[in-house]
């Protein structure tokens, strides 16, 4: 259980300290140095997370949800990337840690699934090794030891005929079917956390759903904390426990999946659920776009970065949505300056009726 | 494999023809007979009529075209003497047969251009993956400045400073020249040595350069970064990852490099006195010996057409998925 569950909901496992937690992020700043000046991509970050947990993390294209977690593995570039904040793996800061520290981590403690497997597996190298290297590595095992573990992985994973196959090369492969190695992949060494980057976003509906199956079934199996980034809330709540929505680099609401879906609180996430196509629903209701774009991380509005996109911004009056920006609470909660009463009418009297 | 080689041969063989006739046709459009060559100094229309006889310019230009396409496979009885397959006929210059003279000069052409190519591969490929490794720092900007420089050089005006310099002021190296292998490696080794630095100077800085960009461009691809989150050491994934897609553009012109190179370094041979292939192209253009000029012009044409299937072929060693289409 993380922080954001509401304080004494569950008892037993209630509020742990953060400390505690498997990964904890505190106060990432990730800042990157382009010709047009600096982009603050990640800004002031904070979540928990713990073993056997998944977290999604929801938000648009440039939120700052990938590059958050490629900042986790230290696979950004660091001659352009300023990274300031706590990046606590088991206790071990990440944040400054040496290449050889974060290489012995990558692919063994730490394990990422990239969105197009395509492009993100080798064309030169056969499947298997590919899901071998990192086992031969990191356990010192024999090149045969680790195709044999290939073998077993690929079979774990659901692709048939694994001991065929494993000297397929990804392009003999099909999409879904590479989508599983790559997982394969990534699982190999038993991470303790799997970062998932959009991992069924190149997949058609069918075969999502059974990616998503797999790695449900794989982190009851392996006791793996994930994270799954996507932009598709209803992907992350078939499959997490707790959620992050994250809009221009900040966190804007979490809590836990039943909560965010039941009752969310941030005009952004209403936004994300009004924007998604509902099966039980009226096929001629249009779907609710959030207008505008999102705001470049350049030079981000000033006061709450979604402002100029919100829709409420006068109840909450004096201006202070441009000008003052608010603070997500510890735990169960949003960055938005509506009072809790606010939240609660909005979305029962608006929000609600609109989503069906 | 079989079925692409096949394919292959057989547009080769379109473009060799198409080769051969245009330099055929292009040769008669100069104004210039070829038998006052041979007529010399006391030519008088009747000898003259001879030699055009002789030499088959009376045929209509076709026609003689059709005969030299013909004799290459079939060989033929000239009134200088017997020229079996491949028949190239006779130089009009010097009646030397045109096969045996191309295959005489070829082992020169061959070591220089051989022996160039493993100096800018070895120096080339070696600078541009470290400037790639170091990018953005001094080794970087040294090396990425310094092929920028070199590349602009041209041999005609190295060449002689080189020689200049080393062999007829200070006599640290002896002069170009070509010594079989078979006969002396070492004298081969040492009559070439300057040739082929030289030669590579160009080369390694456009190897260099390209390199470079290819690896840096390799190392964003995303299959890199996936090595990397799996862990693997930077040298790893440099070396096996980002390189193994870099080969592709670089063996794409090292087929065109290496087919030109060995079509003839004319500048080169010309500049350190080398009869290679190359001195032997210009030399017949100058002569207006239609022979030579041809069978260097197709030899040529064959090794750049062979190089670029060679490079086709090794597409398919270097990335599996053009292996199987």
């Amino acid at each position: 259980m993380t922080t954001m569950t509401k304080p004494g909901e569950f008892a037993e496992d209630a509020a742990p300290a953060a400390s505690d937690a498997f990964l904890s992020v505190r106060d990432l700043y990730v800042r990157f140095s382009t010709e047009d000046g600096i982009v603050k991509a990640v800004d002031g970050l904070s979540f928990d997370l713990e073993r056997g947990r998944t977290l999604g993390i929801v938000g648009e294209s440039g939120s700052g949800k990938s590059v958050t977690n490629l900042t986790v593995l230290g696979l950004h570039n660091p001659a352009t990337t300023e990274v300031a904040g706590e990046i606590l793996l088991d206790g071990q800061e990440l944040t400054g840690a040496s290449n050889r520290t974060l290489e012995k981590l990558r692919g063994d403690k730490v394990a990422m699934i990239f969105q197009d497997s395509l492009t993100a597996l080798s064309p030169y190298y056969t499947v298997g090794r590919q899901i071998a290297e990192p086992y031969v590595k990191h356990r010192g095992v024999s090149k045969r030891e680790g195709r044999e573990r290939a073998i077993e992985m690929l079979e774990k994973v659901g692709i048939p005929q694994p001991r065929m196959r494993v000297d397929d090369y990804p392009h003999q492969f099909s999409g879904g079917m590479r989508q599983r190695a790559m997982i394969a992949m990534a699982l190999v060494c038993n991470p303790d956390l799997l970062i998932a980057d959009e991992p069924t976003t190149a997949l058609d509906v069918t075969v999502q759903a059974q990616i998503l199956d797999l790695l449900k079934d794989l982190q009851q199996e392996f006791g793996s904390a994930i994270i799954l980034i996507t932009h598709d809330l209803g992907v992350v709540s078939n499959v997490a426990d707790d959620l992050l929505v994250m809009y221009a680099g900040r966190a804007v609401e979490r809590g836990s999946v039943r909560e965010l879906i039941r009752e969310p609180q941030h005009p952004y996430t209403w936004g994300l659920l009004g924007s998604m196509p509902r099966l039980m629903s009226d096929v001629t209701e249009p779907l609710t776009p959030i207008p505008g774009a999102p705001p470049s991380l350049l030079s981000p509005p000033p006061g709450c970065a979604f402002h100029p996109r919100c829709g409420f911004t006068d109840l909450v009056g004096g201006g202070r949505c441009a000008t003052e920006r608010p603070e997500l609470p510890d735990g169960r909660g949003s960055a938005c300056h509506l009072t809790g009463e606010q939240k609660r009418s909005v979305f029962i009297e608006t929000i609600q009726p609109r989503l069906g | 494999m079989l079925r692409f080689l096949v394919r292959r041969t057989l547009g080769a063989v379109v473009i060799l023809l198409f080769i051969s006739a245009f330099t055929f046709f292009l040769f008669f459009a100069i104004p210039h007979d070829p038998a006052l060559l041979s007529c010399g100094k006391n030519c008088t229309p009747d000898n003259l009529r001879t030699i055009h006889h002789n030499l088959g310019l009376d045929h209509p230009v076709p026609v003689q075209y059709y005969h030299y396409m013909v004799r290459i496979f079939t060989g033929h009885r000239f009134s200088t003497g017997n020229c079996p397959a491949p028949c190239f006929g006779y130089s009009f210059a010097n009646s030397e047969p045109v096969w045996p003279t191309l295959m005489d000069r070829l082992p020169t052409t061959l070591s220089l251009a051989l022996g160039a190519m493993v100096v800018f591969l070895l120096f080339g490929l070696g600078t541009g993956m470290l400037a790639a490794w170091k990018r953005g720092t001094t080794v970087d900007k040294v090396f990425s400045s310094a092929s920028l420089v070199l590349s602009s050089m041209q041999i005609y005006f190295v060449g002689p400073i080189v020689l200049a310099l080393l062999v007829y002021n200070n006599h640290i190296l002896d002069q170009p020249k070509y010594v079989p292998f078979t006969d002396n490696p070492l004298s081969w080794f040492n009559g070439l040595l300057i040739p082929w630095c030289v030669l590579s100077i160009l080369f390694t800085a456009n190897y260099t350069r390209m390199s470079r960009s290819t690896m840096i461009e390799q190392l964003q691809e995303e299959h890199v970064r996936t090595a990397r989150a799996k862990g693997m050491s930077s040298a790893y994934v440099f070396f096996r990852y980002a390189w193994r897609g870099s080969l592709i553009p670089i063996v794409t012109i090292l087929g065109i490099d290496l087919g030109s190179l060995l079509g003839g370094a004319m500048i080169t041979e010309y500049t350190f006195q080398l009869a290679g292939l190359g001195r032997l192209a210009i030399d017949s253009v100058t002569k207006t010996d239609l022979p030579m000029l041809m069978g260097v012009m197709l030899f040529s044409a064959a090794l750049i057409v062979l190089f670029n299937i060679l490079v086709d072929a090794a597409y398919a060693f270097i990335d599996p998925r053009v292996r199987l289409s």
